[in-house]
């Protein structure tokens, strides 16, 4: 296979998948009690310089507890992944302040925006600074990264970007097909070295339950080095053997089991509670002060120990409560 | 006649163009409402995809996010961006149907930077699943505002692809054949593309709207289609249906 062109983009991970085996080949405990506080679990698997992915879909199935941790615990010069990240993307920007560098580079395919509800002041500061190194792709081609990686290959074959500066700008190498002439994009495969995903069940040993739409999070959690869960709820393994249709990433691919009930708040939990717009709108709002903004950072990150402070300081279980007659639209919702 | 703003104005006539039994892949923002839109109106075996995975809902309001849970609401299936974006890469998605950006008379859109990419005066989100959607479904429609700083000679970045450089161009590339821009819906007209230069031109202006304004809300020379014709106004059952049911917060129409 001949390579006809390539992205002139930076390639932040080793998209070897010898490297790859040699690192899962010693990856046991499928049957290992991996519960513990997400302080403890972002003590333990995140280090200065490490490549982070973010499970979910921007505001929507996130693991919040762990996006606060990484800038409470004031981790630096970490790469992402942002496969559609919009509010983790907007909280872990709050570690590139003060001649901090929580952010150092960043596969973009969606990021700074926030959907609808607009872009994200500080996430867009961070990188118009030209601190950040950054590598563009699209949502499908972060996705095809992670089923590469998932699938233990050096790459996988994709049609679009052709043609775009998005390719121009990307890692991607333009290759023949040996069947059909047809020019590809060979997209290398991403292997993170951790992961966060928000999940709806697991039990002790990382067995977990995702309900709803999973994006690309079957691949991201077979893909990633280490893998960090936080759940909903614990629930017996006993519980997992009577419905195994159900379980979505098998306990071997996972390194930590954090139960954080409401783990995906401000951003929506299917099933569980909806996004909660008026905080979203009131971060998205104090980014455009400075000082506001350090002291709203204070008093939700930084001044919390943990993310049920930060839970209490956003309303606690009353405002759950809300969020949830909106999520399964009862008749008492605001 | 009945009242509208020009945000309305837009999704009702682009919810004309999504037929009956069409299948479409749906991006972020006003192409939210104007599927739901078409749904609930004439189109109600309209097949709605989302990037993230909601395949084929019934949504009781208008998704914030193309990954909440209403882009799943009594869904046929819930499933992964992966199978989503696979599914228009083998060529059963009729229809990309994008939002807001820049965009060039080739149906180019930049949605990454405004200046030099290196050192960008404006950093906008990326392509998201847009280049995807635009590379692999078979026709692309745009809704955006009709602006000199949107509709552009020449894009600082080309984010998703329309007809590149002109005819041809995209086959050279590489994206699947056939495929390539086919609407743009603004608030003042609506658009389409010439069969052989593949430039955009004028199909049909919006009520009042005279075809000097176009002339001076774009960037680029937009000629008139052989056949321009006028655009009906919204009627009041879909103004209704929009501000009732697809958008009661005024998420994108902007009403309470």
């Amino acid at each position: 296979m001949s390579e006809l062109a390539s992205g002139s983009g930076p390639l932040f991970t080793d998209p070897d998948p010898e490297a790859a085996r040699a690192f899962f080949r010693g990856k046991k405990g499928a049957f290992q009690d991996k519960v513990m506080s997400v302080k403890e679990a972002v003590e333990s698997f995140v280090q200065d310089g490490d490549y982070v992915a973010s499970g979910g879909f921007g505001a929507n199935r996130i693991s919040t507890s762990c996006m606060h941790e990484m800038v409470r615990q004031r981790k630096q010069n970490l790469g992402f992944a942002g496969h559609t990240t919009t509010h983790d993307f907007q909280i872990l920007s709050a570690g590139n302040r003060n001649g901090e560098k929580l952010l150092g580079r960043v596969d973009a395919a969606y990021i700074v925006g926030l959907e609808a509800r607009g872009l994200s002041a500080q996430a867009r500061k961070v990188m118009q600074s030209g601190d950040v190194e950054v590598c563009e792709w699209s949502n499908f081609a972060l996705a095809c990264r992670f089923r590469a990686a998932a699938a233990g290959l050096p790459f996988v074959p994709m049609r679009s970007m052709l043609g775009t500066d998005t390719f121009r700008h990307s890692a991607a190498k333009e290759i023949e097909c040996p069947f059909t002439g047809l020019k590809l994009l060979a997209i290398p495969a991403l292997y993170p070295d951790v992961s966060f995903i928000h999940v709806h069940e697991s039990d002790r040993f990382g067995n977990s339950r995702i309900k709803g739409i999973t994006v690309a999070d079957v691949d991201l959690a077979r893909a990633s080095r280490r893998l960090v869960i936080t759940a909903e709820r614990l629930v017996n393994t006993d519980e997992i053997r009577s419905d195994s249709d159900a379980t979505t990433i098998p306990s071997f691919c996972v390194d930590a089991v954090c139960e954080v009930p409401n783990g995906s708040y401000p951003g929506n939990m299917p099933g569980e509670y909806f996004s909660d717009e008026a905080h979203l709108r009131q971060w998205l709002d104090v980014e455009r002060d400075e000082e506001a903004y350090g002291a709203f950072l204070e008093r939700f990150v930084f001044g919390v120990e943990d993310f049920e402070g930060y839970l209490e300081q956003c309303g606690g279980a009353d405002r759950i409560k809300e969020l949830r007659a909106i999520e399964l639209m009862s008749d008492d919702r605001n | 006649m009945p009242d509208y703003n020009s945000m309305e104005l837009m999704i009702c006539v682009a919810s004309r163009l999504l037929d009956n039994g069409a299948r479409v892949g749906v991006g972020t923002g006003a192409p939210c409402a104007t599927a739901m839109l078409a749904q609930n109106l004439h189109a109600p075996d309209l097949l709605v995809a989302f990037e993230a995975g909601g395949l084929a809902p019934l949504m009781p309001e208008m998704p914030i996010s193309v990954g909440d849970s209403r882009t799943f609401h009594h869904a046929l299936m819930t499933t992964s961006m992966g199978d989503i974006m696979e599914t228009c890469q083998r060529g059963m998605m009729d229809y990309a149907f994008l939002g807001g950006a820049q965009i060039d008379c080739y149906g180019n859109l930049n949605s990454t930077v405004i200046g030099d990419y290196d050192h960008p005066s404006v950093r906008f989100p990326g392509s998201g699943g847009a280049n995807d959607f635009a590379s692999f479904c078979w026709h692309t429609l745009v809704i955006t505002q009709h602006d000199p700083r949107r509709f552009v000679e020449r894009l600082d970045f080309v984010t998703t692809p329309g007809y590149l450089t002109g005819p041809g161009a995209r086959e050279a590339a590489g994206l699947p054949e056939g495929t390539g821009p086919h609407k743009v819906i603004t608030d003042l007209a609506v658009m389409g593309y010439h069969p052989e230069t593949k430039r955009m031109q004028v199909e049909s202006l919006h009520p009042g709207v005279t075809f000097s304004q176009i002339d001076e809300q774009t960037g680029f020379d937009l000629p008139a289609a052989e056949e321009m014709s006028q655009t009906d106004p919204p009627t009041s059952e879909e103004l209704q249906m929009l501000r009732e049911t697809v958008d009661p917060h005024g998420i994108i129409i902007g009403r309470e």
